[in-house]
């Protein structure tokens, strides 16, 4: 990377002060303004209809088909994703595939897999499946990678690979992948959630009415039941019941609305409609269809591409130094070191609440609130990680041992716990930096003039050729960020901190069946 | 009669540390090796070189007993011949074990006296019962030689003993690298002590003695 020259002295100090420059030179290019003409009104019609909500219009087979979708979609992306993570380190075509696979939001592999499958439980679990592929890959290929490998040395000589793996290194790492793939189910159901804003029979998709015709009351019932349902995963989504789980799920599946054969739209999509319009009209050995072609690349590129692509960053920007910001001035409301048994409490509540709530369904909500700009993206975007992030900080702090004579108040957030954790707050904030990004993006769907503004439009004018080069940048630039962020890690030397919410948050069980081997241990040279 | 084991001025070391140099080393069939030395002496290196360069007949007793903790001992010993079953076979005696297998499990498992945790979880284990697990492995391997790391530090005398002496009914060859010197002598017929990476003494056990050994071990514990 041609930056190293410029990053090599790179300090928690600079290093902030260059994200920060970023939010700086971003802001004036953002739209900011509220244009609700009453947004004051709106809101306190949106409180009173949280505060009562109507059960009785739940309707339960959007939530039985939020569940089903989720629980077969991140079935398949784990099993998918437990292959090609046995393949990760020899294989870098594994690796691209998987970054590929994760760099496009399952809204965006949503849209695309309507155009073949149509509106179809499959469109709903391979919308889940293929971007989590991409996640377990990456993941279990890490928990395999930190995994203790001393019994598998032990093992007789030839000794065949499977067996190899089905005793001395599957048993070995079984829980974590276990307490991984649980709490991928959670972000699942959300994001089988969000996937009724397209359309599918999910939550979502009557969350989406309700929101828009202003029934917050019906609203508030729906979304309290999805707050149940994540609330009590730990009581019905077991390593026992998983089977059973998604077997019931197969039989629950809604009947597929017609859309023709699968096969034909498959057919057409691949040898038709992603193929870029002038190869399609043109003779491919013509030098006018080749001409054409960079015509057609050169206008997306000018009109689409650049300006998506700078609204992109211009909003992940923004929402990044917000969610640090409130990260920062979080963490102590929610640490036991400064609010004692009521801080403990009140970061299990925010977690559970920031946690739960899609951020794509906040901004949905906030832009009906606020109207259409920059702003709603923004919050929705910084309250979802700033919260998750200062709750993350808010255990870190629980746990760093103080002198009897510690400062208090004040003086102990600025002088003791803040500089102290300030390289675990920028491993935090530079991880979520690319999922920042990729939230970013489909925020365009919404009408925030990002990349995910021009996919949507180019998938409703069935420009697919269009749609699959502007997500084929959208990939791009996410695996940019994702590429970045980790060289900003190892710079700034905190590559090794923790950054996956399931590590903490997973939390009571993580920790007490060692889902982190230790790695004194992990790393004995045995041979 | 061939060598079992033979090492000619072989070195090795990690991450380019040297830890052995220039050793030179011949052991017959059937017979009982005893390695000591300080720690750090390169003890564990030895063993493991000798591990790779003879993969096919030898077994291993590795000193952190390398067991895996979410397996029951039953799995945890038959790992010691995986190599002679098909995949197939080894993957349904995962799930639902065979009767043949559990009796032959059981039988090294009683040799070291641990047969009543036939289905324990090796994790639960205490820090002996999991060194006599890693040794019950060892023996189900049945390779003629074996190498053991100290395989009986967890044990008591009379224990450390009898589980010497069933290791040594089930190999031909022993290797055992030991800090006990008095179960050194006891149990193996040749001591070889290590000094810095370097062979500085190879002789029968019956010419020496614990007061002639004792001084290379003068400021270690022992």
């Amino acid at each position: 990377m041609k930056r190293v020259g410029f990053l090599r002295g790179l300090t928690y100090g600079s290093a902030t002060r260059i994200l920060l420059l970023g939010g700086v030179v971003a802001l004036p290019f953002a739209d900011l303004t509220v244009s609700a003409l009453h947004p004051g009104a709106e809101f306190r019609r949106l409180l009173a209809g949280l505060l009562s909500p109507a059960f009785s219009a739940i309707e339960v087979w959007s939530v039985v088909w939020t569940v089903a979708f989720a629980v077969l979609g991140v079935a398949a992306g784990g099993s998918a994703g437990l292959i090609l993570a046995l393949f990760f380190d020899r294989s870098r075509l594994v690796r691209l595939t998987a970054a590929f696979l994760r760099s496009v939001h399952e809204l965006f592999w949503a849209l695309l897999l309507l155009q073949i499958t149509g509106l179809s439980p499959v469109t709903g679990i391979l919308a889940i499946a293929l971007p989590y592929t991409g996640i377990f890959a990456k993941v279990f290929a890490e928990i395999f990678e930190e995994a203790d490998r001393s019994a598998e040395t032990v093992l007789p000589h030839r000794t065949s690979a499977l067996s190899r793996f089905a005793f001395a290194r599957f048993p070995v790492v079984a829980q974590q992948l276990k307490t991984y793939t649980l709490y991928r189910l959670e972000c699942g159901m959300r994001s089988t959630l969000v996937l009724g804003f397209v359309g599918l029979p999910t939550i979502g998709f009557h969350l989406e009415s309700y929101f828009k015709e202003g029934h917050y009351a019906e609203a508030a019932a729906l979304l309290l039941c999805f707050y149940v349902l994540i609330g009590t995963r730990r009581l019905w989504a077991r390593p026992s019941t998983l089977p059973v789980l998604a077997l019931a799920s197969l039989f629950v599946l809604p009947q597929a609305a017609g859309n023709g054969s699968t096969w034909s739209n498959l057919a057409r999509f691949f040898g038709h409609d992603i193929i870029p319009a002038p190869i399609r009209s043109g003779g491919l050995w013509q030098s006018e269809t080749w001409a054409a072609f960079g015509a057609w690349a050169g206008r997306i590129t000018a009109y689409q591409i650049a300006p998506g692509t700078l609204q992109t960053l211009i909003l992940a920007q923004i929402a990044l130094i917000a969610a640090g910001a409130l990260a920062l001035l979080l963490y102590p409301i929610v640490s036991r070191r400064f609010l004692g048994q009521a801080g403990h409490y009140l970061g299990r509540a925010m977690l559970v609440v920031t946690r739960s709530t899609p951020e794509y369904m906040l901004a949905y909500l906030l832009l009906q609130l606020m109207g259409p700009s920059m702003l709603p993206a923004i919050i929705a975007l910084s309250l979802h990680n700033g919260a998750i992030i200062g709750y993350l900080l808010g255990r870190h702090a629980d746990q760093i041992q103080l002198r009897v004579d510690a400062p208090r108040g004040a003086n102990l957030y600025f002088y003791q716990t803040t500089p102290s954790l300030y390289g675990q707050f920028l491993a935090y904030l530079l991880y979520r930096w690319e999922l920042i990004l990729r939230e970013s993006a489909i925020f365009g769907i919404l009408g925030v003039k990002t990349l995910g503004y021009y996919v949507d439009a180019a998938i409703s004018e069935l420009r697919l050729d269009t749609a699959v080069l502007l997500l084929v940048s959208v990939a791009v630039l996410s695996m940019s960020v994702d590429a970045l962020s980790r060289s900003l890690r190892r710079r700034l030397r905190v590559e090794a901190l923790p950054t996956r919410l399931s590590a903490e948050s997973g939390a009571d069980s993580a920790r007490s069946t060692g889902a982190y081997a230790d790695p004194v241990h992990a790393q004995q040279p045995l041979l | 009669m061939a060598a079992a084991i033979r090492l000619d001025r072989v070195s090795a070391g990690y991450d380019g540390t040297p830890v052995l140099h220039d050793i030179t080393l011949s052991i017959e069939p059937g017979e009982r090796v005893a390695i000591i030395g300080r720690s750090g002496a390169g003890k564990s290196t030895l063993l493991n070189t000798i591990y790779r360069r003879y993969p096919e007949c030898t077994a291993l007793i590795p000193q952190a007993s390398a067991l895996v903790g979410n397996l029951s001992v039953f799995h945890n010993v038959f790992m010691g011949c995986l190599d002679r079953h098909s995949t197939l076979y080894n993957l349904r005696t995962l799930v639902w074990p065979p009767a043949g297998e559990i009796a032959a499990v059981a039988r090294v498992l009683e040799a070291v006296g641990l047969e009543e945790k036939l289905f324990a979880k090796a994790g639960e284990l205490s820090g002996g019962q999991q060194q006599r697990t890693s040794v019950a492995r060892a023996m189900l391997n049945a390779r003629p030689i074996v190498l053991g790391d100290e395989p009986v530090s967890a044990l008591d005398r009379v224990q450390a003993a009898d589980v010497l002496r069933v290791l040594a009914e089930r190999h031909e060859t022993k290797v055992f690298a030991m800090h006990d010197i008095r179960l050194a002598l006891e149990h193996t017929d040749r001591i070889i002590l290590l000094e810095g990476g370097r062979i500085v003494l190879d002789e029968p056990s019956s010419h020496l003695s614990h007061e002639r050994l004792l001084p290379h071990f003068e400021g270690a514990p022992q």
